[in-house]
């Protein structure tokens, strides 16, 4: 079948959603497959995707038995899932009907430029919040609660901020989880909240990387080594800048 | 008792609401994703610290439990699986036990990190495992139902 679109502008959209879910904090493997179904609805053969947390690579043949290839370099990373579910349901519009690639693009650019549901005041008090929450699941008390959710909260938010300003990797979470022992130690000397570890645990899981570790262990499950162990080592030198963090505090006691 | 399972219910319940704003979830759909992190917190409490089984049981079956709520949820709403899965496991992953391996590996202290190494692997491989083999039976039961279906790899 004739193709009625240029293979270029094609495989140009794909790696544009792809960026965005990447950008975005989709696992690897989901990338992979709804690049794969993207290239898939426009009748492309011979699809090859490879994704690694900070490149993605994708090789199609044309008609023409001419190969595309792309390369996408990526840097920066948060979460924001209401863009990665709508960059599926692109995907899966895609599936039922292939749109034009102009239209797509649009359509993508209505995704990147979606604003966040939430204010950043808001989800610092949210993120304070948990940190409260989580010093009852640790066993806790109900003293820990409110200085983790202040130390928790203010941590979080100079983490924000320090992040702003430099990009020495990790230097954020040293800098935060410092602020949040030295906040945690004042507490308990003042006699506000009993048990110094408790409040620091339950405040430093605003910035631990709990959700890294699991991501990786199942895009190993999935088979992709590559990426696993890429976002295994990542998560662990970023839980051993917090351990650093909380760990000058302590020495000084 | 009760007492005791209501106010872990709702540290849960709060715990996923913050990570379901820090994660941009749509906003109609945190309620689901708090609750079902909530339960799969409830499981886990049960299973692993009240009839104190191995933790690796009671992480998996937190966790199956979450995918299973979560499936459901994605059906309801329209949405993909993770808006409701990835929130919602945040309670159980092993944030704390990785930051505490790290600070007894600085601290000089190695016996306990190891033990806390362990604990890391054990629980967010139990996670992975909880979460695929829901989405494995997903497949195996859905594709007999819904006729013909490519396979894909769900979360």
């Amino acid at each position: 079948m004739q193709q009625q679109y240029t293979v270029a502008k094609i495989v140009d959209i794909c790696v544009e959603a792809g960026r965005v879910m990447l950008e975005n904090g989709a696992e690897t493997y989901r990338v992979e497959d709804t690049l794969y179904r993207i290239a898939k609805s426009y009748r492309l053969e011979n699809i090859n995707v490879f994704v690694v947390p900070t490149a993605l690579i994708i090789t199609v043949q044309g008609d023409d038995g001419q190969d595309y290839t792309e390369l996408l370099r990526m840097n920066d990373r948060n979460t924001n899932l209401e863009k990665v579910s709508m960059v599926n349901d692109l995907s899966r519009q895609l599936a039922r009907k292939p749109l034009p690639p102009k239209k797509v693009r649009e359509k993508l650019s209505n995704i990147i430029n979606t604003p966040t549901n939430f204010t950043r005041l808001q989800r610092n008090l949210s993120m304070a919040l948990a940190c409260g929450g989580f010093t009852l699941l640790f066993g806790g008390s109900y003293m820990e609660v409110l200085p983790a959710f202040i130390a928790g909260g203010l941590g979080h938010y100079l983490f924000e901020v320090v992040k702003n300003w430099t990009n020495v990797s990790f230097f954020a979470e040293m800098v935060a989880s410092f602020f949040i022992g030295m906040l945690s130690f004042v507490f308990v000397r003042i006699g506000f909240g009993l048990d110094l570890n408790i409040i620091i645990i339950g405040s430093v899981m605003s910035l631990v990387p709990g959700m890294a570790i699991t991501n990786s262990f199942r895009d190993l499950m999935a088979g992709h080594l590559l990426a696993g162990v890429a976002v295994l080592a990542k998560a662990l030198i970023t839980a051993g800048a917090i351990g650093i963090g909380i760990a000058i505090v302590l020495a000084f006691l | 008792m009760i007492l005791t399972y209501i106010t872990y219910f709702l540290a849960a319940f709060v715990a996923t609401f913050g990570f379901c704003v820090m994660y941009n979830v749509p906003t109609r759909t945190i309620l689901a994703s708090s609750i079902s992190g909530a339960f799969g917190w409830l499981v886990y409490y049960i299973i692993a610290l009240q009839f104190e089984l191995v933790l690796f049981i009671g992480a998996g079956a937190a966790s199956f439990l979450i995918a299973f709520l979560s499936q459901w949820f994605a059906r309801r709403y329209k949405m993909p699986v993770i808006v409701f899965a990835v929130p919602a496991i945040i309670p159980l992953v092993p944030g704390s036990s990785a930051y505490s391996m790290m600070r007894s590996f600085i601290e000089g202290d190695s016996e306990a990190a190891l033990l806390f190494a362990t604990e890391t692997f054990l629980v967010s491989g139990a996670i992975a495992l909880g979460l695929s083999l829901n989405s494995g039976l997903f497949q195996v039961f859905s594709s007999r139902a819904f006729g013909r279906r490519e396979k894909r790899y769900l979360p």
